[in-house]
Parts: structure tokens; C-alpha cells; sequence
């Protein structure tokens, strides 16, 4: 057990280090002069010197390397050319918005897509089965950005129930903000909730054809105590591994659906660094996010570990 | 026609035609779109700007008067000519690293399974902004950022089938009779691998759909004038108060392929062989 974790722990370590330097190799050595795409052709001679003594440019490439990783180690995240403020303080204020819609919509599609598949597979072949199929075709194809404005268009625009877009912040209306979120929230979590019925019935219905299903049956368990206590509890592997997937959709998700609502969080921040071309900002980030997708990953294994009634097998 | 072959049973399954007369839809509707479109894709008339769907257009026109169901015929080409390029690269260079990972085993493996955890760490929008960041928007760039995505995804499907196989029998005569790794890789991995990655390659197809669909939709995909499905729908949303079927036909177009994909993947999926592990991530 002890032995499988360092090796997960040690596997994540190293796709940190590999992803540190792919990022380093695109925004720092791909581009030849990071000053120069940051401030574009045009730019005066004396201020691309500025901006290459403030990046440290003059400094060979493993000590710009080795100063960058320092530096994340020690939260000391630079500043923003763009916005002229500290990194890590613009950060903690997006995640503000992105952390709490990543949540609840990873949420609210558990709270749909897990019942939805266990209805289909209590229902094999039956109409209620179907119903969640389509449900679940449907969710998969449809893009969240246009679920969106499909949304916008007949809940704000038509109906005038939720804002169209913008966040007023936690401080100045909890429930402005929370009322602003819905919207997105289910834009990001409807397809989620689709992918994760569809899982959760196929998990449920090969549990179902274990001899120890039954073998629950055959001794005169409950159809719900069978369903719940032996067929669901087997079928969370694949449930679980899904569920931490969408953690990590949730960053791919939040850049488009905070664009589609003007929601300032961490996806517009992203989104804005690039047409800025705010180099310091986006390598932050990124390797920000990927540390966060690694971790997830990383809890997931734990969680595996905990829960899988099987005897251990070695990774 | 013997009941029980695959062309019974194709002909039989409903998802499977479902998804085919979908998919065929998309196909032959990109195809016409390269001899004729009912409008000119790029042809500006502020006179005929914003209008519902009519007997001259379909479908209406947008904000700058252009023929909405040209530049869906347009965007049809954009989606599919991304989708088969970025599914087409990725799979080249996912199943070979694949197979060679299934016939190397040892670090070979674990360097190709660290790799693709450090692609999937990284989602393909983030891929994709980190290209667009140095190299500037372009659907090339969403091809290719969309492709590396697609690397690890086939080479997983493909060293998990493929590992099972070096295991069994005719594989290990082959290996008696003295053929190396490389042979027993063409001659019997690979043949026995096909039905997983036909059937993955539809499902990455409409994964790639949707995923050029959010870039350009974003503005890191086809440049504008140039229609694409997504760039449309991020047109829509400023003028959709005043003509609503702005947002209704793009999306629906993204929505139907990427369905008709997905019904024709499972479908192939039953009909080759149900017991294909599909990967599906996206």
C-alpha cells in the first residue's frame, strides 16, 4: 500500500518536472525573444531592453529555469506585465469564481447523471433505460457553450429569471453571486451528468453479472439491499475515476463557459493573458492548473485504494 | 445475405443507421460545399443583415447579411477536414508508440505511460492556447493541438490490446519459428487490433468535432472570414437577442455530427465485437 502511493507520488513528481519544461520550452525558447512577443514588432528598443532585464533574459536558460521553479516552490509568482499586479494575488481572487463553479458543477452532475444511471441499469431493456440513454446521447453531443447560450437565450434574455452574464462578487451579494453561477453551472455540468449516467449504468450492469450478485439474490437479499449494498459498491471504481476526470475537464470547461457568461475567474484570466500575450501570466497558470489535475489524480488513487473491497494488487 | 454476419447485423441495428445516415449527412454535405453553396460564403449585404430563415435563405442570415446555411455547409468542411487530420495524426503516432510499448514492455512502457499522463494532465484547450500564445491563431494550430491530444488516447487503446495479444499462442509460435518483434508486430498485432481502432477513431472524430468547435469558439480556430461552427455561435451570442436562429442552427450542426459519430462508433462497436474497450476521455 505504502509502496504503490510513492510510486503514484513519484510518477506525479516526474510529469511535473516533464510538463515544467515543455511549458518552459514553448513560452521561453520557442518564441526566441519572449520581450518581443510580449510587446509586439513595433515595440521601442530601450523598453524591450527594460522588459528583458525584468524577466531576467539576459540570464542563460537553466538559470531562468531553475529561478522560475524557485520561485513557484516559494509562491513568489512574478508580476503581470499586462495587469501590473502580483500573480499570485490575481489568482487567489480568480479562483474565487473558478473553484466554486468547478465544484457545483461537478456536483450537480453527480447529483443528476448518478441516479439517472442507476435508474437504467435497475431498468435493463426497460423504457426508463432508453429514456436515459437518449438523455445521455444527447448530453454527450451537445457542446456546453452552446447549452449556454441556448440557456441565456430563453432564461435571461426570454424569461429574464438569471443574469445573462458578470459576477458580482461574494463580498458584495452571496446571493447575487450564487444566482449568477446557475446558470453556468448547469451549462458545465449537463454533459457531465450525461457521461457519468452512461458510466455508472455499464459499471452497475457488469456488476450485476458477478456470481456474488447473485449469489445475494439466491440467499434472499433485497432487490434494493442487492442494488445498493453489493452492485453499486463494486461499481464505483469506474465511477470515481470519471467524477475525478471532470476535475480536470472542469479547467478545458471553465476557459469557455467563464467566456460565455463574462465570469472573471481563472478560464477569462487565461483567455485574456493570451490576447494580452502575458507570458508570466499564462506559465503560472498552467502549471498552476496541471498541479491541480495531478493532485486530483493523485486522490483518486487514494480513494481507489480505500474503497476497492478486492485483495491489492501491485500497481 | 446469411443472418448473423456483420452485414445482418449492421443492417439491423439502430444506432449503427442512425449514426451512418448522420455521418453521411456531414460528409456529403462538405462535399457539395466544395462545388456549390446557395450563397457565396463571404459575401456581405448589410441590407439583408439579420434576418429569420425565408424562401431566398433557409436558414437566415447573420449580422453581416451572409447566407447562414452556406456557412454551415462551409463550417461542415472546416469541422471534418480538422477532425480527419488531428484523428489521422494522432492515431499514426499514438498506435505506433503504442506497439512499440506492447513489444518493448520494461521502460519503453513506463516512459510512453508517463507521457500520456502528462498529455492528459493537460487539457487540449490549454494545449492548444499554449500554441496559439507563440504561433497566433489558425486552424492548422487547432489541428495540431487537437492531434497531441489524440496521441496518448490511441496509444493507450493500442498497448492495452496489444498487450494482451503478446500473451497468446500464435504470437508465442511466432516468436518459436524465430520472427522478431517488428514482423509479429505487422503481421499479427496490428491486423488484430483493427475493429478497436476503427471504432476509437469514429468516437476521437467527434470528440475532435467538439473540440474545434470550443477553440474556435474561442477564436483560436479558423480565422475569420472564414466560417466555422463554433466562430458562429460566438458571433450569435451578440446578435442573438435580435435574431435568436443565429444560436439555434450552428450548435444544432455540431450537435447532430457529433452525434451521428458517436451512434456510429457505438453501433460499429456491437457489430465488430461487443467486448472492444473503448476509451473515451474529452
Amino acid at each position: 500500500m505504502l509502496e504503490f502511493m510513492l510510486r503514484r507520488l513519484f510518477a506525479a513528481l516526474f510529469t511535473l518536472v516533464a510538463a515544467s519544461l515543455v511549458v518552459f520550452a514553448v513560452l521561453e525558447v520557442l518564441p526566441g525573444d519572449p520581450a518581443l512577443v510580449m510587446l509586439g514588432m513595433e515595440a521601442q528598443p530601450d523598453t524591450l531592453a527594460a522588459l528583458r532585464k525584468e524577466l531576467g533574459l539576459d540570464q542563460p536558460l537553466w538559470v531562468r529555469y531553475f529561478a522560475w521553479i524557485g520561485d513557484m516552490a516559494t509562491f513568489d509568482l512574478g508580476r503581470s506585465h499586462a495587469y501590473k499586479t502580483d500573480v499570485a494575488t490575481m489568482l487567489l481572487n480568480r479562483l474565487d469564481v473558478t473553484l466554486p463553479l468547478a465544484v457545483l458543477a461537478v456536483s450537480f452532475a453527480v447529483c443528476l447523471g448518478l441516479p439517472l444511471g442507476i435508474m437504467a441499469a435497475a431498468n435493463h431493456g426497460k423504457a426508463g433505460d432508453y429514456g436515459v440513454m437518449m438523455f445521455s446521447q444527447a448530453g454527450i453531443a451537445v457542446p456546453n457553450f452552446w447549452i449556454g447560450l441556448l440557456l441565456v437565450l430563453v432564461l435571461s434574455l426570454g424569461l429574464r429569471w438569471f443574469p445573462a452574464g458578470g459576477f458580482p462578487g461574494w463580498d458584495k451579494d452571496f446571493w447575487g453571486s450564487l444566482h449568477a453561477l446557475v446558470l453556468p453551472v448547469i451549462a458545465l455540468g449537463l454533459p457531465e451528468a450525461a457521461i457519468l449516467a452512461r458510466i455508472a449504468r455499464s459499471a452497475m450492469l457488469d456488476t450485476m453479472r458477478e456470481d456474488y450478485v447473485r449469489t445475494a439474490r439466491a440467499k434472499g437479499v433485497p432487490e434494493r439491499g442487492v442494488l445498493f449494498g453489493h452492485v453499486l459498491r463494486n461499481a464505483l471504481i469506474p465511477i470515481i475515476t470519471i467524477v475525478g476526470l471532470f476535475f480536470a475537464f472542469q479547467v478545458g470547461g471553465a476557459i469557455i463557459i467563464e467566456s460565455v457568461f463574462y465570469l472573471p475567474g481563472l478560464g477569462q484570466l487565461i483567455y485574456q493573458s493570451i490576447n494580452n500575450r502575458d507570458l508570466v501570466v499564462i506559465k503560472d497558470v498552467v502549471i498552476l492548473l496541471t498541479v491541480m489535475v495531478l493532485a486530483i489524480n493523485l486522490a483518486i488513487d487514494m480513494v481507489y485504494a480505500l474503497i476497492d473491497p478486492r485483495p491489492k494488487i501491485k500497481a | 445475405m446469411t443472418p448473423g454476419s456483420p452485414l445482418h447485423r449492421a443492417l439491423r441495428h439502430r444506432s449503427f443507421l442512425i449514426g451512418g445516415a448522420l455521418s453521411l449527412l456531414l460528409i456529403v454535405t462538405a462535399l457539395v460545399s466544395l462545388v456549390w453553396t446557395p450563397w457565396p460564403v463571404t459575401e456581405i449585404a448589410m441590407a439583408r443583415k439579420l434576418q429569420g430563415p425565408s424562401a431566398a435563405h433557409w436558414l437566415g442570415t447573420d449580422h453581416l447579411g451572409r447566407d447562414v446555411l452556406s456557412r454551415i455547409m462551409w463550417g461542415a468542411r472546416n469541422s471534418i477536414a480538422v477532425g480527419l487530420v488531428a484523428v489521422t495524426l494522432g492515431m499514426a503516432a499514438g498506435v505506433a508508440l503504442g506497439l512499440w510499448a506492447a513489444a518493448r514492455r520494461g521502460w519503453a512502457d513506463e516512459l510512453i505511460s508517463r507521457m500520456s499522463d502528462l498529455v492528459f494532465a493537460f487539457p487540449a484547450v490549454l494545449t492548444a492556447i499554449l500554441i496559439t500564445t507563440v504561433f497566433g491563431p489558425s486552424a492548422t494550430n487547432a489541428i495540431i493541438a487537437i492531434g497531441i491530444f489524440n496521441i496518448p488516447v490511441f496509444a493507450r487503446v493500442t498497448r492495452g490490446a496489444a498487450l494482451s495479444l503478446w500473451g497468446r499462442e500464435f504470437i508465442r509460435a511466432g516468436l518459436a519459428i524465430g520472427k522478431g518483434p517488428l514482423r509479429i508486430t505487422f503481421d499479427h498485432v496490428l491486423p488484430n487490433i483493427t475493429s478497436i481502432l476503427i471504432v476509437q477513431a469514429t468516437i476521437q472524430f467527434a470528440v475532435a468535432i467538439l473540440a474545434e468547435a470550443g477553440l474556435s469558439y474561442l477564436g483560436l480556430g479558423m480565422q475569420p472570414p472564414l466560417p466555422s461552427w463554433g466562430r458562429m455561435l460566438n458571433d450569435a451570442q451578440t446578435y442573438m437577442y435580435d435574431q435568436p436562429s443565429l444560436a439555434i442552427f450552428p450548435g444544432l450542426a455540431i450537435a447532430l455530427s457529433v452525434l451521428g459519430l458517436n451512434l456510429l462508433g457505438d453501433g460499429l462497436r456491437d457489430i465488430l465485437d461487443p467486448r472492444l474497450k473503448v476509451l473515451r476521455v474529452g
